[in-house]
């Protein structure tokens, strides 16, 4: 390893030199080649890794429809405000960023309740809204001082208000946070993408079964991201579709006429227009005040509204399923007439009481109505005339018929969640019960469903439901809220056109006759003082649906508790002649039909077809003659 | 000298002389080249590295201007005093970035390892001139010990990626001045042997328990993060990740100058440093990093002509080292940018940004060139 000749040792040291010049080209040569790999070979791959790396897509929420009445008055609408937003994967320590917003903002603990409630539900990367509604003052504080708060935003935000508080809250419903269910409902429709960015989905009402319209079509930003994930620039936006507005049928005015009638009663109210379907008003009594919802609703208000003996979040309208009563007796003499079990002219003698299979079936009044037609029948709603028809009728064709006016179905209304009531039948029983004893049907409660009693349930959406198609001259029109669903770009307007969903072929004079019975309850029957003085001519049935049965013994009002007593229930069309308004009236444990449902129900009508507002009462209503309010 | 009137072309024969034509002009190539990524990757950072350039280009032509005699005769101080400093540094450096690499004297913050990439080789090669004639294997052995005197102090700070530059160049030295195949292939075949084992069995050996030993815990994750980057995309991985991608996506022509999504966005760590190849890549694809390659290899060959022509044993020697350190930092940088190598601190020769690697190979540069002139009056 030496060189003890010069020449020999340079020309060593020259060959080192090009095996160090061949180890150079062979690396440069694998650099090369790796370059190639990356570059050509792998350059679609490296190509559409860069490009998902620098684009993010930002969706754009699409402002949610409006919702305004027949009038245009608005019961939903959006209004934008500062929300301050709490992104908790960005912060070491929640609480304390909490506290030092604190110092800034008011934070009251029920925010904090709430942020915790939601930052349950929600994913960690997600912002959370710790304060909304900020004030301007209080957006300009935390400007200044965002610094110090990273992973804080305060985000402009649109908010949906219903600007009219409990009035119409039940049918409007409310928009609230989607949660794990509503997400799945989202998914099982496939409408991910179009949910990306939105926080709220409808809960209820017509938020709800209206979502669909009213959400929009969400728009996308691309734009391109550093790698700490900053917008740097916009390269392309598609621009959201804002939701559909929706003019509703119902006009407002009545709704809050009728909303007024009520006062503190429970109960509820369905006013439809007969040959369409139109709702025009839909109360459930007492109301919420949908506003607590958006935000999601705090514990105690949540309890408050849960825990209320009242019930205030129900639908009594739509779920609130009670007998009929009386209400019943003139579809009952309907289908006497159709089937030609009985004539208009029949007289039948009333004793005061029915005996069959051994038991005494009373009536309300003592002694009995003596000899009474179909006429009578209707008007004095004499329950001994019932009895006998539905023994003669049977059950079967009792629910035959009724069958026929949805009772015992859902309406098919424009809301979610209608109760279908209850059509007694023998086969309803051997539905509904699962010992063979049960099930059977006993003659006995063919009678009690005669006058509206027994296993019959229907919702106050079906009692004004059948009663506008008894208006209608038996033409099923299935009931809706809304008029029209309002593009708003194109301005299109898409009708919600009547939709005839049977016709029951009754023959006129059968109908007649029910009129007449019906205008007759108001002239000199059960409604009469209810009734007294008005300048159009109402078909009206009054009825009491038993809450608590009392065997047999007289029922008096005053000795019940005020919550066992009976519910109060009217149904009318008017102008009897040429109706134009349908409705059927439940007012929880009112007693008497006439006293507490009769008067609401002239209220409504007389708004509707006067314009005649509450607190103007006809003189004549003072000093009615007589006491023979009956059921 | 008796005429004092000004004579600008006496003046700039004076300036240009000492100078290397075909070298100048790949170092113009090569800093114009830096100037243009760093235009895209850092502009803030341009006027800071003209400075930087113009110090690196006056250390190159101070050199290039001593005889290589001179030079040669500062090798056993500068190693004396770079060993002292490497002493100094581990006994009271200031510690970055979790390793203790600078001396603060005051005035400036030093890297005395960064010195030793000249020192060490430039020690050996004027030992083994003075032993020419008579080189044996005791004179390897004291070359070798003189190597790993440095070498070990460097590991200790702890700094990889220098120590073995320095290793490097010192092995050079050695290989050049005839160091026998036996013991050089048995050490290529432990070192292929050793890198393709830590590859094949890389799930095993990168499991968090497992203790290397010789290797600090992040040398570790550098090398097990180079065998599976995706096993921390967002954490050791990152790196290696987006400057592939970054690389990958620039294609044959690349996406233009200041057009890289990669660069531009942030997604390339220290863009400016050791990740800018990665930038060349986007913004220039296949085509600007093969010129890159062709100018490095250009330089390579000047340098291995020069180490041929080289007058001495000494000259000889350490042109070859020089050059061939040239090569490895190119080849290092290169093969860690692009996902073939682990990632240590080499900077991409006359690109990256930074003030002491540019000055330590100017100081290379201008080092050829002193040698070549000493072939040039030796003619």
């Amino acid at each position: 390893m030496s060189f003890d000749e010069p020449e020999q040792e340079l020309s060593q040291f020259r060959r080192r030199v090009l095996v160090a010049g061949g180890f150079v080209m062979v690396c440069f040569t694998l650099l090369a080649a790796r370059f190639a790999w990356l570059q050509v070979s792998r350059y679609d791959y490296y190509h559409t890794r860069a490009e998902d790396n620098r684009i993010a897509l930002v969706p754009i929420v699409p402002n949610r429809g409006l919702i305004t009445d027949r009038n245009g008055v608005v019961l939903a609408r959006n209004y934008a405000a500062y929300t301050l937003e709490i992104t908790p994967s960005a912060l070491k320590n929640v609480d304390a960023t909490i506290d030092g917003l604190a110092e800034i903002v008011e934070i009251q603990p029920k925010d904090r309740r709430r942020f915790k409630k939601i930052l349950d539900e929600s994913k960690n990367f997600e912002s959370v809204p710790i304060r909304t509604r900020l004030t301007d003052e209080e957006v300009a504080r935390l400007i200044a001082r965002r610094f110090q708060f990273p992973g804080v935003e305060v985000n402009a935000r649109l908010f949906r208000d219903y600007p009219n508080g409990t009035l119409a809250s039940h049918f409007l419903g409310y928009i609230g946070r989607i949660n794990d269910r509503d997400m799945k409902r989202i998914e099982d429709r496939e409408e991910e993408a179009n949910y990306r960015g939105t926080d709220h989905i409808g809960k209820t009402g017509l938020e709800q079964s209206y979502e669909a319209e009213l959400h929009g079509i969400t728009g996308f930003e691309e734009v391109e991201v550093d790698a700490g994930g900053r917008a740097v620039r916009l390269l392309r936006r598609t621009a959201p579709v804002a939701g559909n507005n929706l003019v509703l049928t119902v006009d407002l005015e009545l709704q809050k006429v009728a909303e007024e009638a009520f006062g503190n009663r429970r109960g509820a109210m369905v006013a439809i227009e007969p040959g369409s379907g139109a709702v025009l008003a839909l109360v459930s009594a007492p109301g919420f005040d949908p506003n607590l919802f958006v935000d999601g609703i705090s514990t105690q208000d949540w309890d408050a509204l849960n825990n209320s003996p009242d019930h205030p979040l129900i639908n009594r309208a739509l779920n609130s399923a009670n007998p009929p009563g009386s209400t019943f007796k003139p579809f009952m003499a309907l289908a006497a007439l159709t089937t030609g079990k009985r004539t208009a002219q029949q007289v039948i003698s009333d004793p005061g009481y029915f005996d069959f299979g051994g038991h005494r079936f009373r009536d309300d009044k003592v002694g009995g109505h003596g000899l009474v037609n179909m006429y009578q029948s209707i008007a004095q709603s004499c329950n001994t005339y019932y009895y006998k028809l539905a023994a003669d009728m049977g059950i079967e064709q009792i629910a035959a018929f009724m069958t026929r006016f949805d009772f015992g179905s859902r309406t098919g209304i424009d809301l979610e969640g209608e109760s279908s009531g209850v059509l007694p039948s023998p086969e309803w029983k051997k539905r509904r019960f699962k010992r063979p004893e049960q099930q059977k049907w006993y003659a006995g409660e063919t009678i009690s469903v005669g006058i509206g009693q027994g296993y019959n349930a229907y919702t106050p959406l079906q009692l004004a439901h059948a009663t506008a198609t008894l208006a209608a001259g038996g033409v099923v029109y299935k009931p809706h809220l809304v008029r029209y669903v309002e593009d708003v770009r194109s301005g299109e307007k898409r009708m919600i056109e009547p939709n005839p969903v049977a016709d029951l072929h009754l023959k006129p004079e059968h109908l007649a006759e029910i009129r007449r019975g019906m205008v007759g309850v108001n002239l000199e029957g059960t409604g009469r003082r209810a009734f007294a003085g008005v300048p159009y001519l109402v078909a009206g049935k009054t009825g009491t649906a038993q809450v608590y049965s009392l065997r047999g013994g007289r029922y008096k009002a005053s000795e019940v508790r005020e919550r066992l007593r009976d519910h109060s229930l009217y149904i009318a069309y008017a102008p009897a002649d040429a109706p134009k308004i349908a409705l059927a009236v439940l007012v929880e444990n009112g007693g008497f039909g006439a006293s507490a449902a009769a008067p609401i129900a002239r209220q409504v009508l007389d708004y509707y077809l006067l314009g005649k507002r509450a607190g103007t009462p006809a003189p004549e209503d003072a000093d009615a003659p007589g006491d023979a309010d009956a059921p | 000298m008796t005429d004092r009137r000004f004579d600008p072309r006496r003046w700039l024969m004076l300036i240009v002389e000492p100078l290397d034509p075909a070298l100048l002009l790949l170092l113009s190539l090569l800093l114009s080249y830096a100037f243009m990524l760093m235009v895209s990757a850092s502009p803030e950072r341009m006027e800071s590295q003209m400075i930087n350039s113009a110090v690196a280009v006056t250390v190159m032509w101070v050199a290039a201007r001593m005889p290589a005699q001179r030079i040669l005769a500062l090798a056993l101080p500068v190693y004396v005093v770079g060993v002292l400093l490497l002493v100094a540094v581990a006994l009271f450096g200031e510690i970055s970035k979790g390793a203790q690499r600078w001396l603060d004297l005051g005035v400036a913050r030093i890297q005395p390892s960064e010195l030793m990439k000249i020192a060490a080789p430039l020690m050996l090669a004027w030992y083994f001139q003075q032993r020419e004639g008579m080189i044996r294997a005791r004179e390897f052995i004291v070359a070798g010990g003189l190597l790993l005197l440095p070498v070990g102090l460097i590991v200790k700070q702890p700094d990889l990626g220098t120590a073995l530059l320095v290793a490097a160049a010192g092995f050079y030295v050695l290989f050049f001045a005839g160091l026998s195949w036996k013991l050089i292939l048995p050490i290529a075949a432990v070192a292929i042997v050793g890198i393709g084992s830590i590859v094949g069995f890389g799930d095993r050996i990168c499991q968090p328990d497992v203790d290397w030993v010789v290797l600090h815990g992040y040398q570790k994750n550098r090398v097990c993060t180079l065998l599976d980057p995706t096993q921390d995309p967002l954490g050791k991985g990152f790196h290696i990740i987006q400057s592939t991608i970054a690389i990958g996506s620039g294609g044959v022509f690349g996406k233009g100058w200041q057009a890289g999504t990669q660069t531009h966005l942030s997604f390339i760590p220290e863009r400016h440093t050791d990740f800018i190849f990665a930038v060349l890549g986007e913004e220039f694809g296949l085509t600007g990093a093969v010129v890159l390659l062709v100018l490095y290899l250009l330089l390579i060959l000047r340098g291995c002509v020069i180490a041929a022509q080289a007058p001495t044993l000494a000259t000889r020697l350490l042109a070859g080292a020089i050059t061939m350190i040239f090569f490895t930092y190119a080849f290092v940088n290169m093969g860690m940018v692009s996902g073939i190598l682990p990632v240590v601190g080499v900077p991409l020769p006359f690109i990256s940004y930074g003030g002491t690697a540019l000055v330590t190979l100017c100081l290379g540069l201008g080092i050829l060139m002193s040698i070549n002139r000493s072939y040039l009056m030796s003619k």
